[in-house]
């Protein structure tokens, strides 16, 4: 694995990735996902799992409360519109200042234990940040009903008072909302995407793999795992925080139900699902999962019939019937089918999958070639 | 010189006293050899030197830095490296990368947040690393991930990785446990030949052929106390060490 | 000291839920190695029994009344459940206390739930990574959760308890207080009481049987234990199903005190968590104890004089309480040493 990297190697990959990312609109379109809002959604979340990887991919840490960082990167990037004004990058950069030091705090504390406990630890700490978004923090998340951007506020650098339209994030004048909300959104997902390159490459990242497989030999070895790990939790809090800035941006809308541990929940299903550990993955399963959301979950019985509408009617009922539990409100169920059967049968998750199909292939055309070959010495 | 010395060590576990009043000194470029039946306090022993274990009372001195007290990175960082009973390594990795790490460890500290420099590209790491896995043989397996080694080239990986910082003192805990003999050997020649490099070595062993055919002086350890000590020779004929450590039996 | 009473006893019924759930989780833990996410989802399981038997049994029958008529001149339809047409008052009892009944449906229901999820998943597990036992059991904890959602809807099902323990016990009576001061529902006092029973039946069970025995040695060595021969595996699907059934009941009485919902194993399993590792990872009176402690904590600080003080600290309480173990005393109020204290 090692000796295939190169930075000529990684340059293609990374322009590769950002000529798929940026051209979405188009390739996706033809499978009904070519649309800005859920492309938004894909670059966002995309961001989240590329952060959750580097801390559960490489350090194998499973934190159950990075929705935690989530919340206080949107809320953030609200009170940041509230008071500076809707351009986006003061509040994406704010968003990630705050939820590093948020992350360093329970980072900290958390990383004290490994195992179940660090993942209880962490869970504990995001409940109580969700609970008290609901209720004491109310004058700063304003509770149930969700911070949003209010005509009177002060926002000092857009010169606050009445504006015509409606209260959007606008980078210097572009609205937030659509094509250029994605594009924003893929900017910085792209940006992400090369940090978190870079540190796949580095010897921290090196490190950081140590502290998955072996931190009795490391700490004999002469290294702390603990500063190396807590590293690594605070940069993907960061990431996480900056994604939830990014919701804000295309929505400047927070509210604390995206703090609760099912969020938590979601973005490991995605890392596992596209494969822990891996660069790619992890963007591939929030995609994945996003697209199944929005695409799978508007599916109907009508939509059913027409699909296997090709079968016999005594055939169609019931298929219709059961299929009809995996789409629509039902998507959840797949989802968790899915998931259990990811981790079962392809713990690597889809880029494990994908890499076995590419063996298999290439093991039954060498031989091919080898019994081609073996034939001739023997005659 | 010496390089090491434990004064006045004792530890208890609850009733259990593990270690008795323990004192110890390593010559420099010795090959020195902890032997003593099941029991006797060899691991804990060596566990008190390298801060796994805090001793209850006195000192562990390695030059004039006192070792306890200090964590077990902290003792690696001024040059005492480890070798486990069974392989500790990393298992996930690849050859290569296991012996990178001790060897940025030894560069860069305890900590250092390189994470926008490629590992790929830091010439020095590479060849170093390389360097050494061509010493211990394993150069053409450099791809190879850990997990999948033989328990002979675990070892052989282990003693390369605590060699490639290049450390002022080995301790190694029973190296040979649970090889064949033939892997026994391999490893006997290998530390034989790092001799060379006159790093200090202290071994705790239960072969008494790995003992007598690397070791230049002996301590043995009976119920927590040091009952003899000296050259392999003296310790094959002492008559205390026969009784406590063999019921007697010649060897 | 009348409030505290209260809440004392306020945080007694919450505390006997998590101490069931806790208990389970524990059991498993501890002889199977396994962390169970899913096992919240066999709580709603068991509530949803509940449900189902009282849906099932207030089937009805309708017939026309033709000598009465509704406000609209129709003839009159006359609803009964067929159980009372069928068997009489016999009938009308059964529905009556269709929610203690229905621990007689819920328990077949959860064994085979709890043999089919050890056979067919968990049993595949014992030897993964503990992220991989969170994971696929959190994935099951969903699929679980969304078919009762696809088989009952959203909504909450309020269930009722038998009409004779449907009232509230004046309790500060008994002690001297004013009339209406300490009020407390006869149901909670049954829950307790029942509670109390589940959880002395499991220890006794554990104690006093030779596969209690070898049960409690596998959870205080299991390597030991499987080399004496013992079949354990057989062992450990009892005893997977065993806490799925305490689960299950836990969960089937605690439908009148909280109407049930598809995601209330979630609510609850976080909070199990918390209890299991505060009472000590694998073990059984810690995790009876911390639940009952949690349940008991949790209701003195949602009380308004606390509250002044700590503003939310009601709802963080639980949470602050597992950070605090974990970090001081990783063991656990009564966990081993050396268990799981890394």
């Amino acid at each position: 694995m090692f000796t295939k990297t190169s930075p000529a190697l990684d340059l293609v990959y990374f322009l590769v990735f950002a000529a798929a990312v940026l051209t979405m609109p188009i390739w996706l379109a033809p499978i009904g996902a070519g649309y800005p809002d859920l492309l938004q959604k894909f670059a966002i979340f995309g961001l989240f799992a590329t952060g959750f990887n580097i801390l559960f991919g490489l350090t194998g840490y499973l934190s159950f409360g990075h929705a935690a960082f989530l919340g206080v990167g949107s809320y953030t990037a609200v009170w940041s519109f509230k008071l500076l004004g809707m351009n986006p990058i003061p509040a994406a950069v704010l968003a990630v200042v705050a939820s590093g030091v948020f992350a360093l705090a329970i980072g900290y504390v958390s990383l004290r234990r490994s195992g179940i406990y660090f993942s209880i630890l962490t869970l504990a700490f995001a409940q109580m940040s969700y609970n008290l978004a609901y209720s004491v923090l109310t004058p700063i998340t304003n509770g149930e009903t969700g911070l949003r951007v209010l005509e009177s506020d002060p926002r000092i650098l857009d010169g606050g008072g009445a504006t015509d339209g409606p209260l959007i994030s606008n980078l210097f004048g572009i609205e937030m909302t659509g094509y250029a909300g994605f594009y924003f959104c893929a900017v910085v997902l792209l940006i992400g995407f090369f940090i978190a390159q870079r540190i796949f490459r580095s010897p921290f990242g090196i490190m950081l793999r140590a502290v998955k497989t072996n931190q009795n030999r490391m700490t004999y070895t002469g290294l702390n795992p603990r500063p190396y790990t807590l590293a690594a939790f605070v940069i993907s809090g960061m990431y996480a925080g900056l994604a939830g800035a990014l919701m804000c941006i295309t929505d400047p809308l927070a509210g604390a139900e995206r703090m609760q541990w099912t969020a938590s929940g979601e973005v490991v299903l995605m890392t596992i699902l596209g494969g822990a550990g891996t660069l790619l993955g992890p963007i591939f399963g929030a995609a994945l999962i996003k697209y199944f959301e929005n695409i799978f979950s508007a599916f109907n019985e009508q939509t059913l019939h027409e699909i296997f509408g090709f079968l016999p009617d005594f055939l169609e009922a019931p298929v219709v019937a059961v299929s009809g539990l995996f789409v629509g409100e039902g998507w959840h169920l797949t989802l968790g089918v899915l998931f259990m059967l990811i981790v079962i049968f392809l713990p690597g998750g889809l880029m494990e999958g994908f890499a076995r199909i590419g063996r298999v292939l290439k093991r039954s055309s060498n031989k091919s070639e080898k019994s081609g070959s073996a034939t001739a010495p023997a005659e | 010189m010496e390089i090491l010395r434990v004064e006045g060590v004792n530890k208890s576990f609850g009733g259990l006293r593990a270690l008795n009043n323990v004192n110890f000194s390593v010559e420099e470029g010795d090959v020195h050899a902890i032997i003593g039946p099941n029991g006797a306090g060899k691991s804990t022993f060596l566990n008190c030197m390298i801060g796994r274990l805090a001793p209850d009372t006195g000192s562990v001195m390695f030059g004039d830095i006192s070792l306890t007290g200090m964590k077990p990175y902290e003792i690696n960082q001024v040059g005492v490296s480890r070798v486990f009973q069974t392989p500790e390594i990393f298992t996930d990795l690849s050859l290569w990368e296991n012996i990178m790490i001790p060897t940025m460890a030894k560069r860069d500290g305890v900590f250092a947040l390189h994470a926008f420099k490629r590992l790929d590209q830091d010439k020095e790491i590479l060849d170093k690393s390389m360097h050494m896995l061509e010493e211990v043989g394993l150069a053409d397996k450099r791809t190879v991930i850990a997990g999948s080694l033989s328990r002979g080239d675990k070892r052989r990986l282990e003693l390369a990785m605590c060699l490639s910082q290049d450390p002022k003192l080995l301790l190694l805990d029973e190296p040979t446990a649970g090889m064949s003999r033939a892997d026994t050997n391999n490893t006997i020649d290998l530390l034989k030949r790092i001799g060379d490099r006159s790093i200090t070595k202290v071994v705790i062993e239960h072969d008494m052929h790995v003992v007598f055919s690397l070791a230049n002086k002996v301590t043995v350890l009976a119920q927590g106390a040091i009952i003899a000590e000296g050259k392999p020779e003296d310790i094959k004929g002492d008559p205390r060490v026969q009784e406590a450590y063999l019921g007697g039996a010649h060897l | 000291m009348d409030v505290i009473l209260l809440q004392l006893l306020n945080g007694l019924d919450k505390g006997g839920a998590y101490a069931l759930i806790a208990l389970g989780l524990t059991l498993i833990f501890g002889t199977l190695g396994v962390v169970n996410f899913a096992h919240g989802a066999l709580f709603m399981l068991g509530a949803f029994c509940a449900v189902t038997f009282n849906k099932f049994l207030s089937l009805e029958i309708v017939t026309t009344d033709p000598t009465k008529t509704t406000a609209w001149g129709s003839p009159l339809e006359i609803r009964t459940p067929y159980i009372e047409v069928y068997f009489g008052d016999f009938g009308a009892w059964v529905l009556n206390y269709s929610v203690p009944v229905s621990i007689l449906f819920a328990i077949p229901v959860m064994l085979l739930v709890g043999f089919i999820m050890e056979r067919g998943l968990i049993k595949h597990f014992y030897n993964r990574a503990h992220a991989d036992q969170i994971l696929v059991t959190f994935g099951l904890a969903i699929v679980i959760q969304e078919v009762i959602k696809s088989m009952f809807g959203a909504n909450p099902i309020p269930q009722s308890a038998p009409e004779l323990v449907r009232g509230a016990a004046d309790v500060g009576a008994v002690f001297g207080y004013d009339p209406g001061i300490i009020v407390y529902p006869y149901w909670r006092m049954v829950y307790l009481g029942f509670a109390a029973a589940v959880i002395g039946a499991v220890f006794a069970f554990l104690q006093f049987t030779t596969f209690g025995m070898v049960v409690r040695a596998g959870m205080a060595d299991r390597d030991t234990v499987g080399l004496l021969g013992i079949n354990i595996q057989r062992r450990f699907t009892v005893v997977f199903a065993i806490a799925a059934v305490v689960a299950g009941v836990a969960g089937v009485m605690y439908t009148p005190i909280l109407p049930p919902d598809y995601h209330m194993g979630m609510d609850f399993l976080v909070l199990s968590f918390v209890v299991v590792v505060v009472g000590g990872m694998g073990s059984l009176p810690g995790a009876v104890a911390a639940g009952f402690l949690l349940g008991i904590l949790q209701s003195f600080a949602s009380m308004n004089e606390v509250k002044a003080v700590l503003p939310g600290i009601d709802q963080i309480i639980i949470y602050l309480v597992a950070v605090v173990i974990l970090l001081v005393r990783p063991r656990g109020l009564m966990g081993r040493k050396g268990v799981m204290e890394n």
